[in-house]
């Protein structure tokens, strides 16, 4: 009998484990993957920011970046954070004003973000393209970490604190009477609560308990290149649309190798992970256009992973279905920045502990919300 | 010319032409062969360092020469790349690597816009099996992409100066590799659907049925009805400590350097591994005036054909069976290796090593092939063939003849046609993929008078060019046509053909007709006439290498019809004529070893994967906390995530869970991405030249 069972060994269940198991709660985490961060926190690319133009996601994206800014210093792993900042680029003036209009409300929200002309820009960024460069925003206290290397720390700490890891065993069932029985492919388990963060497969672990979670996993693809020296710090986003893709990004980890991805546009749903040729050419074009140095930087390897996305670009989080379930899905490609911000709300809200500020953002992802406004940097 | 670190004179390879280009390695001035790889140029200048790694500071060198490994990375004109595969040019400024390179503020890289192509049939790899297919689908009309990476036609058969095995009508036995290169690109000129693309490296096979190639204009993406991957063989590596010293490095780079480049890239080898690849390394390495101080084998015996090993130890090659290298010792460049012999169990024996100073160490520890096209092939549902080396590890012989099958297979399903391939091809196909049989007695001939060959083969290999060539027809085989072992019936006429074509230079013709006492023992010789001078006094060994007493050179002549094989005449005493199979060329004072006060590093320290330099140990470590799913494994140690992409330490990083006693069901295995090989952003995109 455990306290709580959490479904997915991920971005979000493992820091969820983390928490929970801090507060002496007893935990036991089940996973399909054969060991932490196998779906698609491993394909995450590492970034993890504030800037946003939710106020909720800014608040725990806060939370985030304590957690990762810290760690080494309070645990000795390094996890490769890196405070690189963030930059978003306008080369029209419709992103310009876009991103300029959302800086009240983020630095009210408590964001580190100011909007930095064409010649500050360059300078963050040396090289990048300066014809058509209108400025763009900085927030320097963003930054970058291995998401790999995070969710393995985060389990070890959970380990420490008495969480238990099932791994390689599938979630086939939950029944729920006076408590839950989650039915796996080799067992059953009982325990009081349940959290659903099963990422990619966020909808079907709702389906077992009889309610409707909006989210459609889309698919991209993102790349890793050769180290080189630190040549720039900032994640660097450009969010302008063109035909096939919506926005890209990119930054150099923190050991030197730059690593990108695109959004494609219209998205490919689907949970394939398998690369394709559009790719590589598509991703490069943009890059080296805007940033020409990087044509001669040498990609290494590319992968693809799924943005569990929801209708509003918005994660749901908090009490779902029957009593005792709780949801913590829909990351929207973001669950790695999102993750341990996430574990502490959901953490302080089983155990019936949540402050204001988690209410707010409990608030404005609940399930039974609208669906309809759009997050403008999702 | 600049030919210090040159081969100036080999007894097989013509020379390479006489045309130089300056370039600079960290800024001093070098001489290199127009066209030349970068990597072969630097190493003709003397520089095998070619920088230090970012994470222990260790230096680095060349491994594989090949394409694969990435080891040979140098920055050239501002750019690190693989300096095994870019052709040296005029006024090149090639560094060293040291630490992480710097991403220099230049211009994209020019190069044609992506393009997007189709054809009937994507061969990867333009070596025996590739070609070989090739020359079928042509014949049958079919359009061809016939894609390799490297610069010339041929894969491997460009650094094969020996005569094939097999049989004359099935894959030209007798014949010296470098020469079945040439013959084989010409008849494919005669089809014009054949479509060669040369430097062009396969990147990655995808879900969506293509195939992406860079090739030197820029990056195509090719979709093919079918795929035959004839990607031949990567060499496997091996953990010692010391293992990546510069001087270390795999017997198929020593053979790019020697006989394609004729590169003088060593005095003293030492080389670990006793199958054909390691034999023949040996072998090639006296071709090119090289000492080889000796050769070691874990088995008890090597797992070559017999008359390899027979051969070079005829020679004067110590070979060490039972034991390994435990340690490679040095630190900018290779000053010795340390051998040790081992137990059954495989455990080093104390008190048995043995220390010798050399400048190199071939690794010759086996084959593996070149299958992930095929395997992303089949999972994406593109239809895709094996063929050759990718298939399964077998001499090139057996590759030509399995590249002809899959051609006529392949071209049998896209035209509908069928019965194309004869019944027997693949029983012939399997004949020679057959590795040595068991080892026969060896029985003396006792005739004493007239002329006849004594044939010193005495393990069932798919050879049989001497029973082709005999005009007579009094060579023959006791079993299997191309397998049995050849057995001579009276009758020779002494035309010495069999002497010249057999490919394991096991065949000396005795001739007793104008003195009995000193009849004249005729042995093949393929070392050139500097070694040996008229009326010199040689050690003769029997078959296996024993010194059974001296004979006189009486000439050295060449066999007609056989280019670069001589035949040397030896006066010999009567008593030992018949048994006589080769003379001492290296004496047995360079190949001493040495007494060691070297202390040897724990095997922990021994280096597992070569780009990310991540330990033995280090593996261990994690294994010993219970990580099991390679994917963790791989993220947590790096092991894999260097340049090459996971190459070499992949078939590595099994053998230690093995030695950890953990089943390998217990493992997961990691997920295979591309890249295959790292390539510049902007070769994606394209960029013309304004």
């Amino acid at each position: 009998m455990y306290e709580v069972i959490i479904i997915g060994a991920g971005s979000v269940g493992t820091p969820t484990a983390m928490s929970l198991s801090e507060r002496g709660i007893k935990t036991l985490v089940i996973d399909s993957g054969n060991s932490a961060g196998q779906g698609n926190n491993k394909c995450a690319i590492g970034g993890i920011r504030a800037t946003h133009s939710d106020p909720a996601k800014v608040a725990l994206s806060l939370h985030s970046l304590k957690t990762f800014s810290t760690w080494k210093e309070k645990f000795g792993d390094d996890i490769g954070w890196f405070m690189g900042g963030y930059t978003f680029v306008a080369y029209t003036e419709e992103v310009s004003k876009a991103l300029q209009s959302m800086i009240p409300a983020q630095q009210k929200a408590g964001l580190n973000i100011k909007w930095c002309d064409s010649d500050q820009i360059r300078e963050l960024v040396p090289g990048i393209k300066a014809e058509g460069l209108l400025g763009g925003t900085f927030s320097p206290e963003d930054g970058s970490a291995s998401p790999m290397e995070s969710c393995y720390a985060f389990q070890r700490q959970a380990v420490k604190h008495g969480a238990e890891f099932h791994f390689g065993e599938t979630v086939t069932a939950i029944r729920k009477n006076e408590n839950f029985t989650v039915v796996t492919d080799k067992g059953e388990y009982t325990a009081s609560k349940v959290i659903n963060c099963a990422g990619s497969f966020g909808k079907e672990v709702g389906d077992m308990v009889g309610i409707d979670l909006p989210v459609y996993p889309d698919k991209h693809e993102a790349g890793i290149t050769e180290p080189v020296q630190r040549f720039f710090n900032p994640m660097v986003v450009d969010i302008s649309k063109i035909a096939g893709s919506a926005n890209y990004y990119f930054y150099q980890y923190s050991t030197g190798q730059i690593v990108f991805c695109i959004t494609p546009d219209p998205p490919l749903l689907g949970t394939d992970t398998e690369e394709t040729s559009t790719f590589l050419p598509q991703v490069s074009s943009r890059m080296v256009n805007l940033y020409p140095r990087l044509g001669n930087i040498k990609v290494r390897r590319t992968w693809k992973g799924c943005y569990p996305q929801t209708p509003d670009g918005t994660p749901i989080l908090g009490q779902a279905g029957p009593d005792g379930y709780f949801v913590a899905v829909g990351m929207c490609g973001q669950g790695f920045m999102l993750g341990p911000g996430v574990g502490e709300v959901m953490a302080r809200l089983v155990d019936g502990k949540s402050t204001e500020e988690d209410e707010m953002v409990l608030n404005a992802m609940r399930l039974d919300r609208e669906f309809s406004g759009t997050e403008t940097l999702k | 010319m600049e030919n210090k670190g040159r081969i100036d004179r080999h007894p097989v390879l013509s020379p390479l032409p006489d045309s130089w280009v300056k370039f600079t390695f960290n800024g001093r001035d070098m001489v290199g062969r127009t066209g030349e790889m970068v990597s072969s140029a630097v190493f003709a200048n003397g520089e095998h360092v070619f920088g230090h790694h970012d994470k222990d500071g260790a230096a680095l060198g060349i491994f594989c020469a090949n394409g694969q490994c990435s080891q040979c990375t140098l920055i050239i004109n501002g750019v690190p790349l693989k300096s095994c595969i870019v052709p040296l040019e005029d006024g090149m400024i090639v560094r060293s690597v040291e630490g992480l390179p710097k991403l220099e503020d230049l211009e994209p890289p020019l190069a044609q816009l992506p393009e997007t192509i189709e054809t009937d049939v994507l061969i990867i790899g333009a070596g025996p099996s590739g070609m070989s297919a090739a020359k079928e689908l042509g014949a049958a009309g079919l359009g061809v992409i016939l894609a390799d990476d490297k610069d010339r036609l041929g894969g491997k058969l460009v650094l094969q100066t020996h005569k094939f095995f097999g049989s004359e009508a099935d894959c030209r036995a007798g014949i010296r590799g470098t020469k079945i290169a040439e013959i084989l690109a010409e008849e494919l000129q005669e089809f014009p659907s054949i479509n060669i693309w040369m430097e062009s490296i396969v990147l990655a096979v995808f879900s969506d049925g293509t195939v992406g190639i860079r090739k030197p204009e820029g990056y195509k993406i090719v979709k093919p009805k079918q795929l035959l991957v004839a990607s031949g063989a990567r060499e496997k590596s091996l953990p010692f400590p010391g293992c990546t010293i510069p001087g270390v490095y795999g017997a198929g780079a020593f053979q790019t350097l020697v006989n394609r480049d004729q590169i003088r890239c060593s005095e003293r080898i030492f080389i670990l591994g006793g199958g054909n690849v390691g034999l023949i390394g040996a072998y090639h390495a006296l071709q090119a005036g090289m000492t080889v101080v000796g050769l070691a084998e874990v088995m008890d015996k090597c797992g070559g054909y017999k008359v390899h090993a027979d051969k070079i130890v005829r020679m004067g090659i110590p070979i060490y069976t039972r034991h390994t290298v435990l340690a490679a010792h040095g630190k900018e460049n290779l000053e010795s290796v340390t051998i040790a012999g081992v137990d059954q169990n495989f455990n080093t024996i104390p008190g048995t090593e043995r220390n010798f100073k050399v400048d190199t160490l071939l690794v010759a520890v086996g084959l593996s092939s070149v299958n992930e096209f095929h395997h992303k092939a089949v999972k994406y549902g593109i239809p895709s063939m094996l063929t050759g080396d990718a298939e399964e590890i077998a001499e090139a012989s057996a590759a030509m003849f399995s590249g002809k099958i899959c051609g006529r297979k392949i071209a049998d399903s896209l035209t509908d046609r069928s019965g194309n391939i004869p019944s027997d091809w693949l029983d012939k196909a399997e004949v020679l993929k057959s590795p040595g049989g068991n080892v026969e007695d060896y029985s003396e001939i006792a005739e004493k008078q007239g002329v006849f060959p004594v044939i010193h083969c005495f393990q069932e290999i798919p050879c049989n060019p001497c029973m082709t060539v005999c005009p007579k027809g009094l060579i023959t085989t006791s079993g299997h046509p191309v397998k049995g072992l050849p057995k001579y019936e009276d009758g020779c006429i002494g035309c010495r053909k069999c002497v010249a074509i057999c490919p394991g230079l096991a065949i000396t013709l005795v001739d007793y007709r104008k003195n009995k006492d000193f009849p004249i023992v005729t042995i093949p010789w393929e070392l050139g006439d500097q070694v040996v001078k008229k009326d010199q006094i040689v050690d003769v060994t029997e078959w296996q290498g024993c010194i059974i007493g001296t004979a006189t050179v009486v000439s050295l002549k060449n066999a007609p019809g056989y280019p670069s094989t001589k035949l040397l005449d030896l006066a010999v005493p009567h008593n030992i004529a018949n048994r006589v199979a080769g003379i001492i060329v290296q004496k047995s004072d360079v190949t001493k070893s040495e007494k060691i006060n070297i202390e040897i590093p724990v095997s922990d320290d021994s280096i597992v994967c070569r780009c990310e330099h991540v330990t033995a140990g280090e593996i261990r470590d994690l294994l010993r906390q219970g990580v099991r799913d390679m994917n963790e494994l791989k993220s947590r140690s790096r092991a894999g995530f260097g340049a090459c992409g996971g190459k070499t330490c992949e078939t590595l990083i099994p053998r230690i869970i093995r030695d950890e006693g953990i089943s390998m069901d217990e493992i997961t295995d990691f997920t295979d991405r591309p890249l295959f090989a790292e390539t510049r952003l902007g070769i994606f995109c394209g960029k013309q030249s304004e």
